[in-house]
């Protein structure tokens, strides 16, 4: 009986004894992520992902500088790159990390400062040097980085600076905590709203089933942009970060909702017909219990991989409203915002590393795709 | 076959008309009315607000009325052709929209052709050769097409444009031939332009179009009526042509359906990016400026546009498969 | 039915020799799904194949017209073909995309399938479909195709052809496009018609009006019919011959009289045996299903296939196969009780140094 493993193992025990006789029981947890690790693309995924959140989570202390500090003295420095072997030229070596500095020159006709390295001035790197206090995650104090330049006030633009001579790094890495967290967010609204609306729909069907489909089906045949920047751009402009970033988080999901009711409603239309929920119905269970008891937990992974799929979306208009500029706005540092630098093609000429966050953006969400993938796949053994 | 017809224009005028609520509301969402704005603006560049004028203006809208008057206002005015004022431009939007409006559908129009001439083939040759060394990189290539968003391609393309050849790569005309009517020269030179943003457009379609084709051809593949169709004497590939091909395009072509909004969509963002004469740019600029009559009626339009690509689709469709022209499984 | 006599050397159009098919994964074993398989189609008779679903007996039929899946390919053996009496061509020798194979497919042998519905394409009206049968093998236009198109739909019986030929499908019902389906195969007059299960998805008085319209344009065309089917009722209502497949190999073959009056193979007695016959309820006996599961063709022994479910095996039974051993004139199987001295006795086998049963040697 190949059906068994979408069931809760209580319900048939004699089954996955079958099919799995040394080990008896398998929790449906098991079972996904065993089946889960055997895609390597989405395993190798899994760790990026959670490298990414990592560094959102630890964004104050993993990036050198804060979002903010600027530096007039270093507009659009180049990148410095991180050096770990220096020869003097008396033939000695060095080894351990550290920067180059900059020699500046004026380009006598455009007035412009140039920078160049400058590879006899060598500004050594360490792990958890001393800062300026700060506060992770806004109420631990701490007045260490994870790493930075030995001499506290040397330059250090590991991958170059922006137009304010801001540290394009740290930007980035503060960045990846507004894009990932609007994105999980996001996403966690888009669920409430799919499970309740695609629940209710998918486990009562009639009427109520026919119109929320005919909504999702008017709400999927729109072209979301255009519908995103009129919500976004109704918004007040002196409403304050915060109150923006999750007035944007809501017009988000407002129109994301319906994919993962739609999966949330297939679920449910396909698990009321099986026999255990009537087994379940027929034993007198009430249909609070039979949902959270019964059928919740059978569908649990395919939601996780649905969700999983939808964060890249959710980052994706992000960056594509905080770009057009109608999404976040500036002192709000996003993967989006920091795009918008990047418009002019002539500064990116000259400043390619502007592009950063897009090779950052492309990054996430191919390993978010692969891994909601993976978890598809894992959770749905025979959905090929 | 008729039934089918009227039922999908009966979906398509509802459709319509849920997008006209969606479009006003989205008018009447910044705080103020649109003569506030107006007045505003006026007084910006300085000009004297005549009172009467004002008057005429509330009067026409409905400013003063509850919000289902304005709306049957408004509405009414668009069935004739009216959809109002635009105060940034001083002029009425239907003259500023109509023009831009056909870029916008040429342009997407031109994708969806670029997508369906690209993923077609690639999608059969993954397919056929499943597991081979094609079917990989177009796998690998669709998934990166996939995860870039389209505007950072544009901003790559153009970026790479301009480093190598020194130009820089945007807008759908030469600046001599904005205006002229339509030739050879014009033709020409709109292609020397539009290939850009048809490529960054067709970019992400074509990679979905490449899965799906792959996909549904796969499925196909296995049927019996392929071994029918061999079992004829119909040389391989004309077998796989003929038969499974066609099948699976049906599916394909109700992808339409889905393509379209986030076509329409991409072209807003990379219209922007590129600085193209589509709905887009102005769409961004009358929000910006709160030039509510003319972002509404973009938004209407827009959807509307897409609202018919997808009846088209289902025509198309309609018109391939039989099962359901005929109403039969 | 008068008594049929046994083929005629002369008119032999198809001898398969000694055939293997060998199917072949990646990561596993090869796994030989039919092995040694010879048997001779005459024009104008039916051969029926026989056996339960998974024995090869498809792919048997299937590896005549070189329309295996890309996982299988014919290891040895020959299909000879003559077509018209000339020299015979080795199909198993033939590419299957060649020029050569594609000009015997469908044209000198063609093939009727299961599943009618799924066996169509859905998006092609039948006429469609016919006459490109017909303009793929014979030099006519498009007109004169659908000309004949329609005369073979008002030959396998089909109301109002003209109009029928423009309708798709699944606007027929099963039994209506199982003959649309036979019209195509007959489209350009073959030597040799291969019906896999042709009447298994239909009901049973639809069954019996196709089996009545397959005899009649035997008849009438003088082919030759290799049918394929699970049912020992319909071998016993259309065929003239009978191999009983097990598994891959062929265990019994012989003329449908002989093999049902007296089967040789345990195998082919366990199958008679669990037939429900027609009788008064009081002398019914009870049903004498085959004991145990077929295994699958990896566990198959390396001797006689059926030795796992065999009542009568012994020694040699599961590690020699069994050669051919005729059992009557053109009636033969493989059971090492028919050679071996030594062998346990059973009623009804003719075993060496046990004297006939009445009759049995014609």
């Amino acid at each position: 009986m190949a059906v068994t493993t979408h069931v809760p193992v209580a319900a048939e025990p004699e089954a996955s004894a079958e099919r799995r006789a040394p080990t008896g029981r398998e929790s449906q947890v098991r079972m996904t992520w065993r089946r889960f690790k055997q895609h390597q693309l989405a395993f190798v995924s899994l760790w990026i992902v959670v490298l990414f959140y990592l560094v959102a989570v630890f964004a104050e202390f993993i990036a050198p500088m804060d979002a903010s500090t600027y530096n007039p003295r270093y507009t659009y420095a180049p990148p410095q790159g991180i050096h770990f072997v220096a020869v003097d030229p008396d033939g000695s070596w060095h080894f351990g990390p550290y920067v180059n500095g900059y020699k500046t020159e004026i380009d006598p006709e455009a007035l412009r400062r140039v920078f160049t390295i400058d590879p006899e001035v060598r500004h050594p790197l360490g792990f958890f040097v001393e800062s300026e206090p700060y506060r992770l995650l806004g109420f631990i104090p701490m007045q260490h980085k994870l790493f930075g330049t030995v001499e506290p006030d040397a330059p250090l633009y590991v991958i170059g600076a922006d137009r304010l001579g801001r540290d394009q790094l740290s930007r980035l890495i503060h960045g990846t905590r507004i894009s990932l967290s609007i994105g999980l967010v996001g996403v966690v609204l888009s669920l409430v709203f799919g499970v309740i609306i695609g629940g209710f729909s998918g486990y009562y069907g009639g009427w109520f089933d026919g119109a929320v489909q005919r909504v999702i089906e008017f709400i999927r045949s729109l072209p979301t942009i255009p519908l995103w920047l009129g919500l976004a751009a109704a918004l007040p402009r002196d409403w304050g970060p915060l109150q923006t970033y999750f007035a944007i988080t809501l017009i988000l999901s407002l129109l994301g909702w319906t994919e993962l009711a739609r999966v949330v409603r297939g679920r449910f239309l396909a698990l009321r017909t099986e026999d255990f929920v009537t087994a379940a119905q027929l034993d007198g269970a009430s249909d609070y219990r039979i949902i959270v008891r019964h059928m919740v937990p059978s569908f649990m992974s395919h939601i996780i991989a649905a969700t999983t799929l939808a964060i890249p979306g959710m980052i994706l208009a992000e960056t594509a409203l905080s770009f057009l500029g109608l999404g976040l706005q500036a002192p709000i540092v996003s993967w989006g915002t920091l795009l918008q630098d990047a418009q002019n093609i002539r500064t990116l000429a000259g400043a390619p590393w502007l592009l950063s966050p897009g090779i950052v953006v492309v990054v996430a969400i191919l390993a978010m795709n692969f891994l909601g993938d993976g978890l598809r796949d894992a959770a749905d053994p025979y959905g090929r | 076959m008729l039934s089918f017809l009227f039922r999908r224009l009966i979906a398509m005028v509802l459709t319509i008309w849920a997008v006209s609520f969606v479009a006003f509301a989205i008018i009447q969402l910044p705080p103020g009315d649109y003569l506030t704005s107006y007045m505003a603006s006026l007084s910006a560049a300085g000009d004297r607000i005549n009172p009467e004028t004002i008057a005429a203006l509330r009067e026409r809208y409905g400013l003063d009325d509850p919000y289902v008057i304005q709306y049957f206002k408004w509405i009414g005015g668009i069935v004739q052709g009216d959809f109002g004022e635009s105060f940034e431009w001083k002029a009425p939007v239907t003259d500023l929209i109509w023009g831009r409006l056909g870029n916008s559908i040429l342009l997407e129009g031109l994708a969806i052709l670029v997508m369906w001439l690209v993923a077609l083939p690639i999608g059969i040759y993954a397919a056929v050769r499943k597991y081979s060394l094609g079917d990989y990189l177009a796998t690998i290539g669709g998934f990166i097409g996939l995860a870039i968003p389209n505007f950072l391609f544009a901003l790559v393309l153009m970026y790479l444009w301009y480093v190598y050849f020194g130009q820089t790569l945007g807008g759908l005309f030469s600046p001599d031939l904005e205006g002229s009517p339509w030739n050879l020269e014009r033709i020409l030179d709109f292609l020397a332009h539009a290939w850009a943003p048809v490529l960054v457009l067709a970019t992400a379609g074509t990679a979905q179009l490449i899965r799906v084709m792959r996909a549904n051809l796969l499925d196909e593949l296995t049927k019996p009526y392929v071994v029918t169709a061999r079992s004829k004497g119909l040389p391989e590939w004309r077998a796989i042509l003929k038969y499974p091909v066609r099948v699976a395009l049906n599916p394909l072509v109700s992808t339409i359906g889905w393509l379209l909004p986030t076509l329409v969509s991409s072209s807003v963002v990379v219209s922007v990016v590129m600085n193209l004469p589509t709905a887009g740019p102005l769409l961004l600029k009358s929000l910006t400026t709160q030039d509510m009559y003319l972002a509404g009626a973009i938004i209407m339009l827009l959807g509307i546009l897409t609202v018919i690509g997808t009846l088209i689709s289902d025509l198309i469709l309609a018109w391939i498969d039989p099962r359901i022209r005929y109403g039969g499984r | 039915m008068t008594p049929l006599t046994p083929m005629d050397a002369n008119e032999t159009l198809l001898r398969m020799e000694n055939v293997n098919i060998v199917f072949s994964s990646p990561d596993e074993a090869d796994i030989e799904a039919v092995r040694q398989v010879d048997f001779t189609l005459t024009r104008g008779k039916t051969l029926a194949l026989v056996g339960e679903s998974g024995c090869g007996k498809s792919v048997t039929a299937r590896a005549i017209l070189r329309l295996l899946d890309k996982n299988a390919r014919i290891d040895h053996g020959r299909i000879l073909f003559s077509a018209d009496g000339g020299e015979p061509t080795d199909i198993a020798a033939l590419g299957s995309d060649s020029k050569a194979m594609r000009s015997i497919r469908g044209n000198r042998i063609s093939m009727i399938f299961q599943e009618p519905m799924s066996s169509l394409s859905p998006v092609h009206t039948i006429g469609d479909q016919i006459d490109e049968m017909i303009m793929l093998h014979d030099d006519v236009e498009q007109k004169s195709a659908r000309e004949r198109t329609v005369e073979l739909l008002d030959q396998v019986g089909i109301p109002g052809p003209r109009q029928r030929a423009d309708s798709y499908p699944f606007q027929l019902s099963g039994g209506l496009r199982q003959r649309a389906m036979i019209a195509m195969a007959l489209a350009c007059k073959p030597d040799l018609l291969i019906a896999d299960e042709p009447t298994t998805a239909l009901d049973v008085t639809t069954q019996a009006q196709i089996l009545d319209l397959l005899r009649a344009l035997q008849a009438e065309y003088g082919m030759a019919m290799l049918f394929i089917t699970h049912d020992l009722g319909v071998v016993a209502e259309i065929a003239d011959e009978v191999a009983v497949m097990y598994l891959g190999d062929v265990v019994e073959q012989g003329n449908v009289f002989d093999v049902f009056r007296a089967p040789q193979h345990p195998y082919t007695r366990a199958l008679m045996s669990s037939i429900p016959r027609m009788t008064r309820r009081a002398q019914r006996e009870r049903l004498n299903p085959i004991q145990g599961n077929v295994p699958s063709p990896r566990n198959r022994p390396e001797g006689c296939a059926f030795t796992t479910r065999c009542p009568h095996a012994f020694a040699p039974c599961s590690s020699v196969h069994p050669g051919r051993t005729p059992a009557g004139e053109g009636h033969w199987a493989r059971c090492h009780l028919l050679t071996h001295e030594d062998a346990p006795r059973v009623e009804g086998i003719l075993q060496p140094g046990v004297p006939a049963i009445e009759g049995d040697r014609a």
